[in-house]
């Protein structure tokens, strides 16, 4: 029992010590680094290539990964952040702390094109409160009838931490307008809990917390593909649906650039994009094959957006509706 | 010979002013009610207080003075025994002698013979390996009598040492400290709230009333005082002459 | 060290602590000014410094009532189990917050053994784990078995012949309460409530775990909140002063009324008589039987959960080992340096006590080790944090910040345990020691070492347990690297992975109890207990 708790302590203070290849830091959000996510395969392929130490930091979920770097500042050890969605690209920009990614982006078939010389694309998807048919036998068809319906419960994530949090502000805020506070506090009634990231909430649903969870449209896919269970559906709603784009950069202070820039290139090579749909069960943002039964009606057939400049402009005051809406 | 001469303290609502002498060898009894300032009497001699003024000698048998009051309480030449708390509690009779020796207990062979000895001298030769809490309270009386035996100062300070024993074993304690003070020539100063063992034990006497000492006289003034203070003191209504 | 020097080490300290505490406060000055704080103009603010005061008072308000008939219960009866279930209560002081907080998810949460129960009746569980009620469900747990326990001390200490006197004069069980009981338990009120209330409303691991979103946030939750979630610092600064404003404010209004927690000793024991009838029997079971619903069930959720098969594979995880590893790292890091810091200030306040007869300044010297209550870890983090930002990776201190936060917040503690113990060393031997010439180094090793190892130990053990337990500190400065058994098991329990967090709550419990004994015993020496 001691020498290995002797060890550890040690090890505790002298992570850093040994290492002789460099170490490229990398903050990601929680389930892109778990063992079942896609950040352990990335890691192996790419230290195959590049002779370094990669190292993912998991923190809660997208958005606490913007929020940790502003309180690191510019002394941040991080040389590159993954998992920040296209709805923080105007406060990213504002911290000043990202620097051009130097990528070539050639490769990219988004469905709306990408034009941006910071912010790398890697996977996209559409957020969608996802479901257990085998329980749940009517669903919802609108966001409308979710807010509306008393019998339901739902989990989601703090738009504060959490991207697929933040698109459901954004949601609300775009299907409801200034009525948004009030549609706030109607699912405040039904909501169980908020968690900090998309693992939580989303465990919690498999636990059969709640009838519904917010996560993706392409989330069912991971249940029929992995697990070989059909009951999980996404619901898919009448007002239509906010697509995410998650993006990777690498930051100014980056003790690492080059490498920061090969990584970066990396994530939209075949060889991750590969990796993509049955790892962060998100859509690859270049041409690869998609596996088969991964697809199955769940295209949202009518899709929303909103802008940068709209987002950075309503953002904060949007998350104090919120704050200020559930919280009576 | 011990020398005090006016040593005064002041405190916020208390002062005292002190002269006295002590010759090695004598039995000087203290006397006074509570709160006189017996007790700060001795701190200011032992250098656990320090004065505010006066001074303090000792006058070698060569006639050579010396100025007490510089001087560390450990480097004085007292040992001091009190009511209670004379002894560690966590360390054996052997070791509470032998701390009288050396502070940090390196003791040579003559020095573990004197501390048998000293034993031997009170009759706790038996109990050295014993500690405070597995002793009667006469026997860690005698145990640090021992200490001040092996100390080998001129004079010891007495602060109601035996105040808490039986009367039998009081009057045997007396008797030792008699003996003591006699075969090493020691001087001793004597707190006591009993008259009757000033005049049992010692040749003069001081009465201390509020910081000051109010009267001096030999033992055979007890009973029959000479000055009112010593009447009021003994409770008698007026002097006797 | 020669004499003369003896305001040395108290003094450095004291430069230390007052560094330490107005550095940040200067920090969240600089960022919130106090003039722009209008409380009632935000919103927000005012719903989070409501709801604070709100479920302190309920929390507090409950607590006592069910207390007070339990107490009375407990000095009325001798019953099999009497003793334990009193040994138990005791518990809930030592246990870290996090545990017992697993344990009311076992009990109480979705698919615990309550919802369980109701379900195979063909009920359901209404939902009140999170929130409000959930909250006070929680400190309800923590507060209920102080409180009993003060308050049968009080009873206790009546004098028998007060209770002789009363059966002689034939008073009825409600006029023994009137007359004897309820001036007892009165004098103790004050005290005792301004306690609780302090305790729920600095109360941070219970809010973060069961506060279920922005609809249930206390002052110090959304302090991190603001920091974490918003990177809004001037928002942190203002909550973290009104936070600081607040507490001061109680901290002032307890300090009216002192009043000493009764001594556990009770020299004259008398059996009331007044047991027999069927109004107090029903009285009696019905509040011991409450309290033991609330009380028992989530203790024991938390040992069974020790016989879970899954458990095996929950203790495999590297992850659980890692952060046990900092764990024990912070824990014995933090316990050595309150310990220095407690015994460097207690040299110097007990020679200003004892030899200077300053009284008054030992006091205050001492009382800076008190500054965690003035400041509370909260609000002196987020200074730490709002101080250091410019400068540093925060983040990259963490290890150190956690430190220094965990052996700030259990200096009042060490001091209350060192202070008595230290000044009877002094108080019992200071002249005896002067006249044989036993200072320095003689002096620390024949005098000081051997009395004062059983209050080392003790008060290292108390430090050692209090960071093990800590929640507050580490949200704020933990990450993926910087774990902690409480802030793993605060993850766990949030994403509702019971399996693992049972593994991890088990482990931590058998670590705070390992330590109680063995550090008592090895520090403390073969006589530990005797003293």
């Amino acid at each position: 029992m001691r020498h290995p708790i002797l060890a550890l302590m040690l090890g505790g203070l002298s992570s850093a010590a040994l290492a002789q290849a460099p170490e490229l830091t990398v903050y990601t959000y929680s389930s892109f680094a778990s063992e079942w996510g896609p950040g352990p395969k990335i890691e192996a392929a790419f230290e195959a290539q590049c002779h370094c130490d990669l190292k993912f930091v998991s923190l809660d979920d997208g958005v606490a990964i913007l929020n940790r770097l502003r309180l690191e500042g510019r002394h941040s050890p991080a040389d590159l952040v993954v998992g920040m969605d296209d709805a923080m690209l105007a406060d990213a920009r504002a911290t000043g702390l990202f620097s051009p990614h130097g990528a070539d982006l050639s490769a990219l078939s988004l469905p709306g094109g990408w034009q941006d010389d910071t912010f790398v694309p890697f996977d996209y998807g559409y957020f969608a409160f996802v479901y257990d048919s085998s329980k749940l036998k009517n669903p919802p068809k609108s966001l409308k009838e979710l807010v509306e319906r008393p019998d339901l419960t739902i989990l989601y994530q703090d738009p504060r931490t959490s991207t697929p949090g933040q698109g459901l502000l954004l949601w609300v805020k775009q299907v409801y307008g200034d009525q948004a506070a009030a549609a706030w506090q109607q699912l405040a009634k039904k909501t169980i809990t908020v968690t900090k990231g998309w693992s939580e909430a989303y465990g919690m649903f498999l636990e059969g917390q709640a009838d519904l969870v917010l996560s993706y449209t392409s989330s069912p896919a991971y249940h029929r593909l992995a697990e070989n269970k059909q009951q999980y559906r996404a619901a898919l709603f009448a007002e239509g649906h906010l697509p995410q784009i998650e993006v990777a950069a690498r930051l100014k202070s980056a003790p690492h650039p080059e490498l920061a820039q090969q990584f970066l290139q990396f994530m939209v090579s075949d060889q991750v994009q590969t990796l993509i749909p049955t790892g962060n069960w998100m859509y690859p943002v270049t041409q690869v094959a998609l596996p088969e039964h991964f697809e199955q009606n769940e295209l949202p057939a009518k899709t929303l957006s909103l802008s940068e400049t709209q987002i950075q402009q309503g953002r904060k005051a949007w998350i104090q509706e919120w704050r200020q809406a559930v919280s009576r | 010979m011990l020398i005090a001469d006016e040593l005064t303290l002041c405190q916020d609502d208390w002062q005292g002013c002190f002269s006295l002498t002590l010759r090695r060898g004598e039995i000087l009894g203290v006397l006074g009610h509570s709160g006189a300032g017996k007790s700060t009497l001795m701190a200011l001699l032992a250098g656990f207080l320090r004065p505010d003024g006066g001074r303090l000698l000792y006058r070698s048998p060569d006639k050579v003075e010396q100025d007490l009051l510089p001087l560390a309480p450990a480097a004085r030449p007292f040992t001091s025994l009190f009511q209670s708390h004379n002894l560690f509690e966590h360390l054996s009779a052997r070791d509470n002698i032998g701390l009288g020796l050396h502070p940090n207990l390196r003791l040579n062979q003559a020095q573990q013979a004197a501390i048998t000895a000293a034993a031997q001298r009170l009759g706790i030769a038996e109990l050295l390996d014993r500690r405070p809490d597995q002793l009667s309270g006469g026997q860690q009386q005698r145990v640090a009598l021992a200490r001040c035996l092996v100390r080998r100062q001129p004079f010891l300070l007495l602060d109601e040492p035996f105040s808490a024993l039986d009367p039998a074993l009081r009057q045997e304690m007396l008797a030792e400290l008699a003996s003591l003070a006699r075969d090493e020539d020691i001087g001793v100063l004597f707190i006591t709230h009993q008259p009757d063992e000033v005049r049992q034990i010692g040749e003069r006497f001081v009465l201390i009333e509020a910081g000051a000492v109010a009267w001096e006289g030999s033992v055979e003034e007890l009973a029959a005082p000479r000055g009112a203070a010593v009447s009021r003191y003994l409770g008698l209504s007026a002097p006797a002459g | 060290m020669p004499r003369r020097y003896w305001w040395l080490p108290g003094g450095i300290t004291a430069g230390l602590l007052l560094a330490v505490g107005l550095g940040p406060l200067i920090a969240l000055l600089s960022q919130a000014p106090l003039a722009a704080t209008p409380l009632w103009q935000d919103p927000y603010l005012r719903q989070v410094v409501i709801f604070s005061l709100g479920q302190a008072a309920l929390s507090t308000g409950l607590s006592l009532l069910l207390a007070l008939p339990v107490s009375r219960a407990l000095h009325r009866r001798r019953f099999a189990g009497r003793s334990l279930l009193l040994k138990l209560f005791g518990l809930s002081q030592v246990l870290p917050v996090i545990i017992a907080l697993f344990g009311l998810v076992a009990v109480h949460g979705h698919g615990g053994w309550l919802a369980r129960l109701l379900s195979s009746l063909g009920l359901s569980l209404p939902q009140y784990l999170y929130g409000l009620s959930g909250i006070v469900l929680a400190h309800l747990f923590f507060n209920v078995p102080l409180a009993a326990r003060w308050w049968l001390q009080s009873l206790e200490r009546l004098p028998a012949n007060q209770w002789r006197l009363a059966e002689q004069l034939g008073l009825a069980s409600w006029s023994l309460f009137h007359h004897l009981e309820w001036p007892a338990l009165r004098a103790q009120l004050p005290a005792l409530a301004g306690l609780i209330f302090m305790l729920c409303f600095t109360s941070f691991a219970t809010v973060m775990a069961l506060g279920g979103g922005p609809g249930a946030t206390t002052l110090e939750v959304a302090i991190y909140q603001a920091l974490r979630y918003d990177f809004d610092l001037q928002a942190a600064g203002q909550l973290a002063l009104w936070q600081l404003l607040l507490s001061g404010l109680i901290l002032l209004l307890h300090h009216r009324w002192p009043s000493e927690p009764p001594q556990l000793k009770v020299s004259d024991h008398y059996r009331r008589q007044d047991g027999a009838r069927l109004g107090a029997r029903l009285h009696d079971g019905a509040s011991l039987a409450l309290v033991a619903l609330l009380y028992l069930p989530p203790l024991l959720a938390i040992l069974l959960s020790g016989l879970r098969p899954e458990l095996w594979r929950a203790l495999a995880s590297p992850r659980l080992w890692h952060s046990t590893g900092q764990s024990l790292l912070i824990g014995t890091l933090a316990a050595s340096l309150a310990l220095g810091l407690t015994l460097l200030l207690l040299i110097s306040s007990r020679h200003l006590r004892l030899r200077l007869g300053r009284r008054h300044w030992a006091q205050g010297l001492e009382s800076l080790g008190n500054l965690i209550l003035v400041l509370p870890s909260a609000v002196l983090s987020t200074g730490l944090f709002i101080l250091l930002m410019p400068f540093t990776d925060v983040f990259g201190l963490g290890l150190y910040l956690v430190v220094l936060i965990n052996a700030l917040a259990s200096l009042p503690y060490t001091l209350r345990t060192l202070q008595p113990a230290m000044e009877a060393v002094a108080h019992r031997y200071d002249r005896l020691a002067d006249s044989l010439g036993l200072a320095g180094l003689a002096r620390l090793t024949r005098l000081e070492w051997p009395l004062l190892r059983p209050a080392l130990g003790r008060a290292f053990a108390l430090a050692m347990i209090l960071s093990l337990g800590d929640l507050g500190a580490i949200a704020l400065f933990g990450s993926g690297e910087l774990q902690t058994l409480p802030w793993l098991l605060y993850q766990q329990l949030g994403s509702y992975r019971l399996n693992e967090a049972a593994a991890t709550a088990l482990l931590l419990l058998a670590l705070c109890l390992a330590l109680l004994g063995i550090l008592e015993r090895g520090i403390g020496g073969k006589d530990a207990d005797c003293r």
